[in-house]
């Protein structure tokens, strides 16, 4: 097989996909590209949307779904580094946004927490003592 | 026979403890399998993304992102702490929890301040007790890292950089090396080191779409997110190989502790035996 080229497809977490393509088709930010072998260096931000493989050996085509990312082409190799999740600039601020929130409320239950923390350990003191009080009443 | 029962009641609690030890190391065993899985397959994502931030950068040196400019303001620092939502897995928490103390001591004689990022309950609980101030957390984070769940306070810290609030940023975990040992470390996420992010393979004169700047901006974010999520795993591998260790020692312990106790018991079984028939013995004489 002259004409292949290889397709790595590997998100954050995981490596989707390895191996020798006849062609590509992937969802570009400024359109669908289709890349064959011997394609021109490229670098790209891609969609949300469906990355097509043809595999090398004639087998049946691969679909992917990926939440966007950055696809790098080379004559004979693509990389496709995929989001895992959907970004966007709402989305992210929205998910820092209640990070923050989470740390704030936690500030405010603080003092709530310690004596809770606190009352807990003086109730175990008492049942300790009560416990041991009982015991040597036994002896007795 | 004064005292047996305790002993028999005492015996039969630390036979209980080990047998809880005993599952949850080979709990953490399995556990441990998985994530050391999943810490290697997070790697070739952040190599990849690695090299073509790189590549974008060295391509245009003209433009300097603000992750990638050395500040030498000394306004503060941020810090990000990795640890373990649970317990019961030796040191492993202690350990960064000490080291973070100590370098946030240094910074304080020299006038900085911090804003915290914890990852992980038991880290979130120290630095409240600390009185930082935490300006994001996540916990409850499960045995899988999700990216996902990290865009969030990453992007808090990042943001919080840009913005100027501090000039640097720093990442505290545990770094798996193998089972038996783990390391404790500290990194600069902030300024990105032309160092760290290493020079290209290979050149290939790209073209960009839509420009440089955009994709490298993109990529430059995922570099940091990729890093976080490694560091992440890391720590999670690290958390399962020492709660496994952890739990060895215990059920071990616990072994010996139930041997000793056993030959207290036995001893004063016998002893109690002897003293009876010496009784009997004693009694037939007088008769």
């Amino acid at each position: 097989m002259a004409h292949t080229i290889h397709v790595d497809v590997v998100s954050a977490e995981e490596a989707i996909y390895s191996g020798e393509a006849e062609f590509v088709v992937l969802p570009g930010e400024e359109g669908e590209l289709g890349i064959y072998p011997k394609h021109t260096p490229l670098i790209t931000r891609i969609k949300p949307g469906t990355v097509r493989v043809k595999p090398a050996n004639g087998g049946e085509e691969e679909l992917f779904f990926v939440a966007g990312g950055i696809l790098e082409v080379q004559p004979n190799l693509v990389t496709v580094l995929a989001d895992t999740a959907i970004r966007g600039h709402d989305l992210d601020e929205a998910k820092a946004l209640e990070a923050q929130k989470r740390a704030k409320e936690n500030l405010q239950d603080r003092t709530g927490k310690l004596e809770y923390a606190k009352a807990v350990s003086e109730l175990a003191e008492a049942a300790a003592q009560i416990a041991a009080i009982r015991r040597l009443r036994q002896r007795r | 026979m004064p005292g047996s029962k305790e002993i028999r009641n005492k015996i039969k609690s630390v036979q209980n403890t080990r047998k809880i030890t005993k599952a949850m190391e080979m709990v953490a065993a399995s556990k441990m399998r998985k994530a050391q899985e999943r810490m290697r397959a997070v790697r070739p994502y952040g190599e990849k993304i690695r090299n073509l931030a790189a590549h974008i950068s060295h391509a245009n040196p003209e433009y300097r992102h603000p992750y990638l400019i050395e500040r030498d303001t000394s306004k503060g620092v941020g810090i990000i702490i990795i640890t373990t939502d649970k317990g019961l897995c030796g040191g492993l928490n202690t350990n960064v929890q000490r080291l973070a103390l100590n370098q946030m001591k240094e910074w304080e004689s020299q006038g900085e301040k911090f804003e915290v990022c914890c990852i992980g309950n038991k880290g979130l609980g120290f630095m409240q007790r600390l009185g930082a101030k935490v300006v994001s957390q996540v916990t409850q984070l499960g045995d899988r890292p999700h990216l996902e769940k990290l865009i969030g306070v990453i992007k808090v810290m990042l943001d919080g950089y840009v913005e100027n609030r501090f000039d640097r940023v720093v990442i505290f975990y545990t770094r798996f090396i193998n089972t038996m040992k783990q390391e404790t470390v500290m990194e600069q996420l902030l300024p990105l080191s032309g160092e760290r992010l290493g020079s290209p393979e290979g050149t290939w004169d790209y073209i960009y779409e839509p420009e440089a700047k955009v994709v490298l901006d993109q990529a430059l974010t995922r570099y940091i997110e990729a890093i976080i999520l490694q560091a992440l795993s890391e720590n999670m591998a690290s958390e399962q190989s020492a709660r496994m260790v952890a739990m060895k020692a215990a059920s071990d312990n616990a072994g010996d502790v139930i041997g000793e106790l056993t030959l207290v018991y036995n001893k004063a079984r016998q002893a109690a035996i002897t003293k009876e028939l010496s009784e009997i013995v004693g009694g037939a004489a007088a008769v």
